[in-house]
């Protein structure tokens, strides 16, 4: 994975709550198992008119958020089925944040596995970042957010966050371990790693 | 300690755990299908690229594959999956591998305890968020990502953190003509689709003790609405006596102690139940039948591991014998044992007696993926577990989630109806 830089972009309001993964991507998709491409699949049913051309009433639709890469959404965002596809559709489209109140818990752990990172921040903040028209810069070696008139700081988990800077892949990481870990655990047990 | 805090100490070789702690737990079993299969693989390609040895699993006699979702096969793509999934399982040695068409077979989560693949006290994770549904067999069992199973299946091993648990009692049983796809439907609508979220649902009391287990698999199904991590149903005589019927004997079944701690207690009344639908677009958009029966329907599906077990089937056999159907009606048995069984009982006889088809044992139209999706503008009344925009179908259809007991009885009026409606 690459290392996680500052993300300096206007933010996409999706101002939707229970977004499920359904929504992102759509069954018929879920066969297709190539390496990139599934940020053209990603929304499908709200982003394309059933002839298959864009529907312009669609938030993405908008010529204002083409290069966006922050995306801002409401409560349970990533709910229904644990399809992994969801989060390569919205990295491959080019978002590397979503900000919401709260993720569906098999969505948010993909998110990390993926390297996107998913922000948990109050309705209130998220509400008024919903509103922002400028560009927001999202710094998560400090945990802040800024935007041109104040600082908000978010909470991450310390590890999540060390993975995502370093560009870790925590499958990766801890199997490049693997020889250490078998060592430890042969001589001591498993609860005592924790 | 509850049910699902013993378990998670029990694998994770801890004396106790409490809620927020973080374990490391061995797991027990764990399970692809032909959508999470594929994905796994993809997974193990980059890793490959990365110098990680994916040569061998940590033990492929605990992984089992299921061919569910998109088959029998529409068209090539899956077709070549089902292909793929079948040289992983050869090439990684799982024998565990029920293959569409070839003795048994059907969904993921209907194989599992048809076939008595997960045991009570077991940690089971699966690549499908269903997999919540297991749990009724009194394991700890939960849905994971792709990533997060490839990691499983090479080390065994996974982290949770201990999620507190929201304890569902239903004092008294279930008046006839309610089902436990009622009872879930009103907890759904009552705490909403992110009411359990990270939570533990475990549900209780005599009403869900009077239950078949096919009916306890239901409510733990459906968890997965709720957002929870799992679902659990302490197990008694009649698991016991479910997985001895299928050969499993030898396992050590975990309880809660009696001075569990669960972070809140939902008390309901049996005899207050009546039979309830999700309306569009939401699980937890629900409504008691008799304030939805003018909605006129176009199809009746009657499938999933929420809604085709044998007790679902023998429900809807109860309202279709000597009736006819108004509209379209596909029922589709979520496992070729199943389907036999029904086959034994009379049930697909009177399916068709009464005009509707009877399919094979698949994921199909539930998940939209083919055998029955639907027209733009299309309403259906379904057994199945969601209903969210274009699930199962056109994104302009309509689904409304019911018991098959409502399914059925609306589908020989062609209106959402009520089955103590029904003349």
């Amino acid at each position: 994975m690459d290392r996680f830089k500052k993300i300096k972009s206007i933010v996409t309001p999706f101002d939707k709550v229970n977004v499920d993964t359904d929504q992102i991507v759509p069954k018929q998709f879920l066969k297709l198992i190539q390496k990139t491409g599934f940020g053209k699949f990603l929304f499908y049913n709200w982003r394309f008119n059933s002839d298959e051309k864009p529907n312009s009433g669609f938030i993405l639709n908008d010529p204002k958020y083409k290069n966006s890469k922050i995306l801002i959404t409401q409560d349970n965002f990533g709910c229904g089925s644990s399809r992994e596809h969801a989060v390569w559709a919205l990295q491959d489209y080019g978002f590397s944040v979503i900000i919401a109140p709260s993720f569906a818990d098999i969505f948010f752990s993909n998110c990390f596995k993926n390297g996107l990172l998913a922000i948990i921040l109050n309705s209130k903040i998220v509400e008024k970042l919903l509103k922002i028209q400028t560009e927001i810069e999202v710094d998560l070696e400090n945990q802040i957010i800024k935007t041109d008139t104040e600082i908000i700081p978010f909470q991450i988990d310390e590890y999540k966050k060390k993975n995502l800077l370093n560009g870790l892949d925590e499958i990766a990481l801890t199997l490049k371990y693997q020889d250490k870990i078998l060592e430890y655990e042969k001589k001591s047990t498993i609860s005592s790693l924790l | 300690m509850n049910i699902t805090e013993k378990i998670l100490a029990r694998a994770s070789k801890n004396e106790s755990v409490e809620p927020d702690e973080v374990v490391f737990v061995n797991v027990d079993k764990a399970m692809l299908h032909d959508v999470s299969g594929p994905g796994v693989i993809k997974v193990f390609e980059k890793l490959q690229k990365q110098g990680i040895s994916v040569d061998k699993l940590w033990d492929p006699s605990k992984v089992w594959v299921a061919e569910d979702h998109f088959v029998p096969s529409a068209e090539k793509v899956s077709a070549e999956n089902i292909v793929k999934l079948s040289n992983f399982t050869k090439n990684y040695g799982i024998e565990k591998h029920f293959k569409y068409g070839l003795g048994q077979y059907g969904i993921c989560h209907t194989l599992s305890h048809e076939e008595a693949l997960v045991l009570p006290g077991e940690v089971y994770v699966a690549g499908d968020s269903h997999t919540n549904t297991t749990g009724a067999l009194g394991a700890f069992a939960c849905g994971l990502g792709h990533t997060d199973m490839a990691y499983v299946l090479l080390n065994g091993k996974i982290w949770f953190k201990v999620p507190e648990t929201l304890y569902f009692k239903l004092n008294g049983k279930l008046p006839e003509h309610v089902m436990a796809k009622d009872f879930i439907l009103r907890i759904i609508g009552d705490i909403g689709t992110d009411g359990a979220a990270y939570k533990a649902m475990q549900f209780g009391g005599t009403g869900v003790y009077e239950m078949s287990v096919d009916e306890r698999l239901t409510l733990t199904n459906m968890t997965t609405e709720a957002g929870a991590k799992n679902g659990i149903i302490e197990p008694d005589q009649k698991i016991t006596d479910h997985l001895a019927e299928r050969g499993a004997t030898n396992y050590t079944a975990l309880k809660g102690d009696s001075n569990a701690q669960f972070a809140k207690i939902f008390e309901y009344d049996g005899s207050e139940m009546e039979p309830t639908v999700a309306k569009p677009f939401s699980p937890q958009n629900v409504s008691v039948v008799r304030e939805t029966s003018s909605i006129e329907l176009d199809k009746a599906y009657i499938g999933s591991c929420t809604g085709a077990k044998f007790e679902d089937l023998k429900a809807v056999a109860k309202i279709l014998k000597g009736r006819k159907v108004k509209i379209r009606t596909e029922i589709l048995p979520a496992a070729i044992s199943i389907y036999k069984k029904a086959l034994e009982n009379g049930f697909i006889k009177i399916f068709l007696d009464a005009g509707a088809m009877v399919g094979p044992p698949t994921c199909g139209a539930c998940c939209g993926a083919h055998m029955g999706v639907l027209a733009k503008d299309e309403i259906c009344i379904s057994t199945t577990n969601r209903n969210f925009p274009g699930r199962m179908g056109h994104v302009e259809s309509q689904t409304y989630l019911a018991s098959p007991l409502v399914a059925a009885a609306s589908a020989v009026t062609g209106k959402i109806t009520d089955p103590r409606d029904l003349n």
